[in-house]
Parts: structure tokens; sequence; C-alpha cells
């Protein structure tokens, strides 16, 4: 696991409440960890603190796993 | 020398309609439960205006509470500026309703239309005004009855929002009082947030929608929880204090997941954060003025303690307010 996506995937844990092991690389954050439409934009707020960058609206919209989530940073950073 | 001048608060007031529409009387008229409601905006009741209750009815008798707290003569008022998106006629302004009401003559009355930060822009303007000598006592309230303006078959907006009024009379004062206020706007993100006809941009249809409030919320969400922290800060660099320094946060209540959002950035606990959107729900202009009479008259805020008021609301407009109470 990269250090990005180690990184993507604590703050996916933090901000869902969910355990480490459920977020697998594919696990969809709505239908797989109970996120709401408010966790996912407070999640795309995290994202982008933590890796100080924009994500803007139409992006985020295609987030909605940790592989996804991975790829935008690592492609964007 | 000449003594500085300050804004202080001498009298709060607020008031609620006595009709209470719970989250599971709201499940009967459209398709939503009180969970998801409770889960996404932490609301569970909001207060309804009665069939021909107004903005006016709301702001006098929040107005006539501040008043008896302030314990000062209604004619010594000489500014009455009134935040309101939900007037009760297009003209004479609320403001003008409200000096009527209060039977008092001749000084400037008018409204202050920034949504949801209107009472901060009202707070700005008031001071302006007692920091010039302009004015030596101001009456600002917050009052809405954005019951009139909701599309109560639209489950994503009907749920958000309630009635209600809240006052707050500013004497100049060589005592501290508001140490700074800290408005702004952006027009460009008008509709994301807003009701798409007026009296003048005239509706094109019959559909209660287009005369109703209409918002994008994850996008507002964003915008908020974004803005509110920068304008902290912001307010705090004015002068020269740190998160620490703050005892109480009073911000506007539209949503309890942005009130924690914001207050978690500042570093702030629950217990110093003033909630009432649960009980309230938004009520625009007038959800700060409530929250800070609500805390005031149950001893939570105390005298010389150090609060932070802030904003944000459609325009987009947002702002804030760093006091010494």
């Amino acid at each position: 696991m990269s250090d990005i996506e180690e990184r993507v995937k604590k703050i996916v844990v933090e901000q869902l409440g969910v355990e480490e092991n459920q977020v697998t690389a594919d696990a969809s954050f709505v239908d797989d960890l109970g996120a709401d439409s408010l966790d996912t934009v407070e999640l795309v707020m995290a994202l982008e603190e933590e890796f100080d960058c924009e994500i803007p609206d139409e992006e985020a919209e295609n987030i909605s796993t940790l592989a996804q989530a991975t790829a935008y940073v690592e492609a964007n950073l | 020398m000449n003594t500085k001048i300050y804004s202080r608060i001498i009298g709060t007031g607020g008031y609620l309609p006595e009709k209470i529409l719970t989250n599971a009387d709201l499940e009967k008229m459209v398709d939503t439960n009180d969970e998801w409601i409770r889960e996404r905006t932490g609301i569970q009741q909001r207060h309804i205006a009665a069939e021909g209750q107004t903005t006016c009815d709301l702001a006098e008798q929040a107005t006539l509470k501040a008043l008896e707290m302030s314990g000062i003569d209604v004619s010594t008022i000489d500014l009455i500026i009134v935040a309101t998106t939900t007037p009760d006629k297009i003209f004479p302004s609320t403001a003008c309703l409200l000096q009527a009401r209060l039977n008092i003559h001749g000084c400037p009355a008018f409204d202050v239309q920034a949504v949801c930060s209107g009472f901060v822009y009202g707070l700005s303007v008031a001071d302006q005004f007692i920091k010039t000598g302009m004015s030596k006592r101001a009456l600002v309230v917050g009052a809405e009855t954005l019951s009139r303006i909701t599309d109560w078959s639209d489950r994503n907006t009907c749920v958000l929002f309630g009635d209600g009024a809240g006052a707050v009379i500013l004497e100049a004062s060589a005592h501290e009082g508001i140490l700074s206020t800290h408005i702004h706007a952006d027009g460009q993100y008008e509709e994301l947030l807003h009701v798409p006809s007026g009296p003048s941009k005239l509706p094109q249809t019959d559909s209660v929608a287009e005369r109703s409030m209409q918002m994008k919320g994850n996008e507002v969400f964003k915008m908020a929880v974004n803005t509110l922290s920068r304008i902290a800060s912001e307010t705090l660099d004015a002068n020269g204090m740190q998160k620490e320094d703050i005892d109480w946060l009073v911000p506007h209540q539209a949503n309890l997941r942005i009130i924690k959002g914001t207050a978690k950035k500042l570093k702030l606990t629950d217990d110093q954060t003033v909630i009432t959107v649960h009980k309230h729900a938004n009520t625009s202009s007038a959800s700060i003025p409530l929250a800070l009479d609500e805390a005031i008259r149950d001893g939570r805020i105390q005298r010389d303690q150090l609060l932070l008021l802030e904003a944000f609301g459609g325009g987009f407009t947002w702002g804030s307010a760093l006091i010494r109470y």
C-alpha cells in the first residue's frame, strides 16, 4: 500500500467512523460504508486539507471508493 | 483626549411562534423521517408562525423583551435596523412598521437584506453608526417567517427552516463592547441558494418552487464550513487574539454538522458553543440573536466574556462579530 493510500485510508476511517479492515480498495463509501451525502462532502474536504489541494465538485462526484480517492490524489498532487 | 466609543449590548430578546412542527409531523407531509433529518441537520423541531402572523409581529415581541431587559425608555432609541428576507410588505420596510408599533417617531429605520448573514450585517451597520456618533442607542432585529417562502412539498428544503425573531439593543459606551465586525459577499453564487422569483423578476409559471427557497445543499455545506473557518481566523487576527481567547461561539444555526465542523476547527467544545438548531431549525437572520438571547438569559454567557458571532447565507454573504459582552 502506497503512502498516499495509507493517508487516504486513515481519513476515510476517521470521517466515516468505520473499521480499517472495512475500507477495502473498492468498498463504496455510500453503499458499503454507510456514508450519507454530507459525509462524502466532509470526506472530500478532509482530503483537500490533508493534501493541500482543491477538488472541484464535478471531480468529487466521481470519488466513491478508496481506490478512486487515491488515484485522484496521486494524479493531481 | 477622546475616549473610544464602543457599541455595548444592553438588552436582548427573542420570540418564537407558539406552533411547533416536529419531524414526526413532517413525516406525514413529505417522504422523510426523523432519523434522516436528525443525522443530516441535527434538527428535531421548528416553530411556525400562525396564519396571519407576520415577521413584524415576531420582531415586535422580541423587541419588547429586549427593551424590558435593558430597562430603557423606548423613545431613546435613535436607530432601528431589521434584518429580514421575509418582510411583511414590499414596502414600507419592516423596520418602519416596527417603529410604528413601538410608537416612536423620527429616528432612521431601515431593513437589511443579507439572508442568513442579515443580523451580523445589521449589527455591523449599527456599530458604524454608534462609533461615529450618529446614534446612541440602536435596535437591531433579525426576524423571519421563512415558512412563507418554503415549498412544503420539497423534502430537501422544507425540513430545514423555521420562523422566529431576535432583538438586540446597543448603546454607545466607553466600556468595551463590539470589538470588530467583518462582512463579506460574493454574488457569483446566486443560484446555489435563492428564491428564483421576486417583486421584479416575476414568476414565469404557477409552480410553488419558483416562489420558494431552492438550495444546492452539498455545495452550500462545503462553502459554509470553509468560509466560516476562514472568517473566524480573519476576526481573531484583526484583534490580535487567539482561538483560546474565545469564551463562546454563537453561530448562525443552519445545520448542526456545520456548527460542529466550525467549532472543531476553532478547538471549541460543545460546552462553548451555543446551539439552538435542534429546537428552532434555521431561522435565517433570527438565529444568532435568538441563540444569543437564550444563552444570556440562562446565564451561560456572562458579562466581560468574549463572544464570536458568525454567519453564512444566500448571496453568498458571510460575516462575523467579535464582542466583549
